[in-house]
Parts: structure tokens; C-alpha cells; sequence
């Protein structure tokens, strides 16, 4: 009998499927096409200490096989969020990961305390694609190690929750930000996050997107993925999480092949509101023909 | 709102480059209000990625139609397909727009009639309903045979003079809006100058304006934050909050 359970950190996921931040709201929404607890983690749109009503519009854009999005990280506060969401995030019999992003090692740090004290929260993701905090000026977290393993370490001595770094992919070589977030005491490392791009309507001559540049997601970005999650899988020990234009489980499989032990659906969830559900079932049936027994036995066994 | 994997009754031409398609679809026929809107998958594969939002343009027993302009890659491929094929669905989305009691005054712009068609369907027919409709040509002027018979009074404007008055429709509204009694209700679809200048009227004239908008989305339930529009109380999502808002609400 198969067993599909993974371990980050402490903390035990039913399967490897995991809805990716901001594309999946808390999942009450998705509740309506399929039961969410199947599951094995949903991660929620990344939060911020204050409210922020995000980037003008348009916000999202289609390209060939992707779309490019620019939203602001628009949400209410942490406050706001703790009141509005903990009912529904409490009743949920999956893991709750609060995605959080902050400006400053302390703010961060205020967030993983308040948060630490709800039931709901089952661990942290740290979106490090956040403005740098003075190390590397105008760069991002996720683009300097010293940076981010010090906002790991910060984090890492408030809570006991296990904690997730959210990489960019943003960067010279991403094996040496993997490092620094687990020398900084990340439980695992997710990646990737989008890749910063724009796109211009040449009628309007206008950017496609209000903020002019955003992220690209999707079936665009799975190659570059697969391959920085192999880079990663032969630098770090810790549980590598792969996010990057997952649409079917085939491509799950493809990710936990280069390393993956879990992997996250972002963009899908857009195509296909029960993506996730899909990728579940279809993993589950891969393991069974292939008389595989647990992700251990699949994860980084790409045949060199 | 479910998603529906289900197939095509029909896909017809209705003039060079607006198809009317019907798709069997009882479980969101049943539930659909005129305004709300389907969200289509397009293509088999990843291009185009993400679905397309089309307004519901007719619903009765079985089928939903929609209307639709090709426009992009996404109807493109639509016009492409034949009755019985396979399409994915997922609906009905969004608020759809507030029936009053009292008069109406429908406007459309080009393909923004198409909302407007359902909502006739479902609204009282002893109120007096007049319906503006507006176009670059006589070709663009879609339905209005279809108001006539539902007994609105039916006023056109093309741009190119091809048909009823030449100019823009928001001319006629505006010497008609002068003798409306104060609760007669606008309900207006098109391009955004067009529904920025029937606030405007309506503003003008004490009277009360819902006009359904039109943004690129991604996820269609609210949950990506992608379909923003600027309202006096911050943004809103069309996808969600809308597509129908009322025009004083929103920050032209």
C-alpha cells in the first residue's frame, strides 16, 4: 500500500500537493469544485503586516503559454486576515501555511509570533522576494544570502513553526540562497516564485501590465523550474518544495524526479479549478503502476 | 459556480466577426442571473492559457449562449469549433445586474449588448423598457430585432451614419435622459469611455446607472486579485464584486 506522506520539518503533509500563495485565496473558494482538504497543504496569499490595496490595473496578462501577473500583494493586514480568515482556515482538516512578507527582519519576526499563537497555522512560508533590508540595497531578500539567511535566522528564533523560504529565481545562482536559508534554519526551501517580466501591446503601445513590469507564471517557466530544483536537490538537505507552471501530475512527477519531495499549483488552479485535485489523483495512480511505495522511492531519482 | 466539462449545441455566425454559441449546460442555465458570466477554456492546451469571461447572452432550459466578438487568440478558436465538441465551462460567476421595477433604459456598445439580451428576457414586460444601441457601422448593431419583439422601444446610433442616427449612442441618451422620471433605472455594457459618459448622464440626471464592466482575469471566482477596478472605496474585483456595479460607485 502506497503512502503518499511527506515530512517538512515537524510538520506532515497527507501528499505532496500543496496550492501555491496567491493563487488559491484560503481555499474557500476552490471549496465549491472540490473538497480542499485532500490536500496536502494549502498555502494562502502572502500577507503583510499593514493593509496594501496593491498595483493599478491591469494586473494579470496573457502570454504564449503563461501569464504575467502584477498584483501588489494586495491584502488587508495581518490583523485583518487573523479575523477574517481564522473560522474557515480552523475548520479546514488540511495544514494552513501562512505566506508572509514584511519589510524589515523585525516586522517579519512580529508576524511569525502573532501567527505562532494561532491555532489554525500550521507553519510558515517566507516570501523573500520582499525589498532588502539593507545589505544589498534594491534588491530583494531572495537575491542576497546574507540577507536572507539572516531573515531565516530571525524567524527561525521566534517560532518553532516550521518554516518555508520562498526563493526567486531572480538571481545568479540559486543553490547559494538554498544554502543560506537552511544555514539560517528554514525547515525547507519552495521554489520558484515568478520570473520578473513585462509585455507591451504594440496598438496601445502600452505595457500589458498597470505596474509595467510583474512575474511570469506557468507552463512557460516549468523548464527553467525543473532545473533550478536540480540545483538545488544536489545543494541542500532540507525538503526542496518545486513551484513553477505545474498543470497536470505528470509534471509533478517530472519535479519530484529532479528532487521535489513536494510541490506546489499556482497558475493551474486559474485553468483548472480542481488542478490540484487532479494532480493528487494522478500522482496516486503513478505511484500504484509503478508499485512505488513512498515519495522517498521517486524523489530525486532521475536516471543519469 | 461549477465547472462544467460539456459539449456544444451550436456555434453560429451572426455577422463577420461575431458568433453566437450555445452550450449545454442545465445545472448553470438553472442558476444564472442576467450579468453574471461563464468562464470558457478556450484551447485544449496551454495557449491560450487562462479561460475567457463572456457574459450570459441568453439561457432557457438545457443551454447557456453567449456572444461573442473575435477578438484575440481565445475566440479565434472558439469560432473554430462545431456542435457536439467537447468545452470546459465554469459558471455562473460573478453578480449580474439588480432588476428594478420601474422603467429601464438598456444601453449597448457593439459586442455590450450581449448581457442586455438576458436581461430583457427576465425583466417585467409591463414596465417601459427602451433600448439604446450603438456602433462603429450598421454591421455592429446586433439584437435589436430581438428588443422589438420583447416591446422596447429601440433606438440606434453607428458611428458611420450606416444606420439609425449617425454618431455616438450617449448623444441619444443624453436627450433622452432629460425626460425620464427619476426612478427609471440605466443598464448599460460596452467600452469603458462609452459607460464613463452614461455615469456621467446619468449623474447629470439624478438617475441610477448600473453598467457591467469588462477586465482581463485570471482565476474568475476572486481569488487571484487580478481583475481590479478603482472604486471611491478602494479597488474591487470585477470578477467578484462585479461584473455590474453601480456607475457613481466606481472611480472613472
Amino acid at each position: 500500500m502506497q503512502n503518499l506522506k511527506i515530512k517538512i520539518g515537524k510538520l506532515e503533509l497527507k501528499n505532496p500537493v500543496i496550492s501555491a500563495s496567491g493563487t488559491f485565496g484560503c481555499g474557500k473558494e476552490y471549496n465549491e469544485f472540490f473538497d480542499v482538504n485532500k490536500l496536502g497543504a494549502i498555502v494562502t496569499k502572502t500577507i503583510t503586516p499593514k493593509e496594501r490595496v496593491g498595483n493599478p490595473p491591469p494586473r494579470v496578462s496573457e502570454t504564449p503559454c503563461g501569464m504575467l501577473n502584477a498584483i501588489g500583494l494586495e491584502n488587508k493586514g495581518i490583523d485583518n486576515f487573523i479575523k477574517d480568515n481564522s473560522e474557515f482556515l480552523s475548520s479546514l482538516k488540511t495544514n494552513v501555511i501562512i505566506s508572509i512578507s514584511a519589510e524589515g527582519t523585525k516586522e517579519f519576526c512580529a508576524m511569525a509570533e502573532k501567527l505562532q499563537s494561532q491555532k489554525f497555522v500550521a507553519g510558515l512560508e517566507i516570501n523573500m522576494s520582499c525589498p532588502n533590508l539593507g545589505h544589498a540595497p534594491g534588491k530583494m531578500c531572495a537575491q542576497d544570502a546574507k540577507s536572507a539567511k539572516e531573515v531565516v535566522f530571525a524567524i527561525r528564533k521566534k517560532t518553532s513553526l516550521p518554516l518555508i523560504a520562498k526563493l526567486s529565481p531572480n538571481v545568479t545562482d540559486i543553490t547559494e540562497i538554498a544554502v543560506s536559508c537552511q544555514d539560517g534554519g528554514a525547515d525547507a526551501i519552495a521554489l520558484i516564485n515568478t520570473f520578473p517580466a513585462m509585455g507591451v501591446d504594440i496598438n496601445t503601445k502600452k505595457p500589458l501590465l498597470g505596474n509595467i513590469t510583474g512575474g511570469l507564471s506557468g507552463p512557460a517557466i516549468k523548464p527553467i523550474a525543473l532545473k533550478m530544483i536540480w540545483d538545488c536537490y544536489n545543494a541542500v538537505k532540507i525538503p526542496i518544495i518545486g513551484i513553477g507552471g505545474i498543470m497536470t501530475w505528470q509534471d509533478a512527477v517530472e519535479f519530484i524526479l529532479c528532487g521535489a519531495s513536494a510541490v506546489q499549483v499556482g497558475t493551474s488552479n486559474f485553468v483548472n479549478p480542481v488542478s490540484c485535485d487532479e494532480i493528487i489523483t494522478g500522482i496516486k495512480n503513478y505511484f500504484d503502476k509503478n508499485k512505488l511505495k513512498n515519495v522517498s522511492e521517486l524523489r530525486g531519482k532521475l536516471k543519469i | 459556480m461549477i465547472r462544467l466539462k460539456t459539449k456544444i449545441i451550436s456555434n453560429e455566425k451572426v455577422s463577420q466577426d461575431v458568433r453566437k454559441m450555445a452550450i449545454y449546460a442545465p445545472e448553470i442555465s438553472v442558476e444564472i442571473k442576467p450579468g453574471q458570466f461563464i468562464h470558457v477554456k478556450c484551447g485544449d492546451n496551454s495557449r491560450p492559457l487562462l479561460r475567457r469571461p463572456f457574459s450570459v447572452h441568453c439561457y432557457s432550459g438545457d443551454a447557456v449562449e453567449i456572444l461573442y466578438k473575435l477578438k484575440g487568440e481565445g475566440t479565434k478558436i472558439l469560432a473554430q469549433k462545431k456542435p457536439n465538441e467537447a468545452i470546459d465551462i465554469m459558471g455562473p460567476l460573478g453578480n449580474g445586474f439588480e432588476i428594478k421595477p420601474s422603467g429601464a433604459i438598456l444601453v449597448a456598445g457593439g459586442i455590450g449588448v450581449a448581457p442586455l439580451v438576458a436581461l430583457i428576457d427576465e425583466m417585467n414586460k409591463k414596465s417601459k423598457t427602451t433600448v439604446l444601441i450603438g456602433a462603429k457601422n450598421s454591421e455592429e448593431i446586433l439584437c435589436s430585432e430581438h428588443f422589438k419583439n420583447k416591446g422596447a422601444e429601440v433606438i440606434i446610433a453607428t458611428e458611420d451614419g450606416s444606420l439609425g442616427k449617425k454618431g455616438l449612442i450617449t448623444a441619444s441618451l443624453e436627450n433622452l435622459a432629460k425626460q425620464l422620471p427619476n426612478e427609471t433605472e440605466i443598464y448599460a455594457c460596452g467600452p469603458n469611455a462609452m459607460l464613463k459618459e452614461v455615469s456621467d448622464i446619468a449623474a447629470k440626471n439624478n438617475l441610477n446607472a448600473q453598467v457591467s464592466l469588462e477586465e482581463h482575469m485570471a482565476c474568475g471566482i476572486g481569488v487571484c486579485l487580478g481583475c481590479a477596478v478603482k472604486t471611491k472605496s478602494g479597488y474591487k474585483m470585477v470578477c467578484k464584486d462585479g461584473p455590474v456595479f453601480n456607475s457613481q460607485e466606481l472611480d472613472w
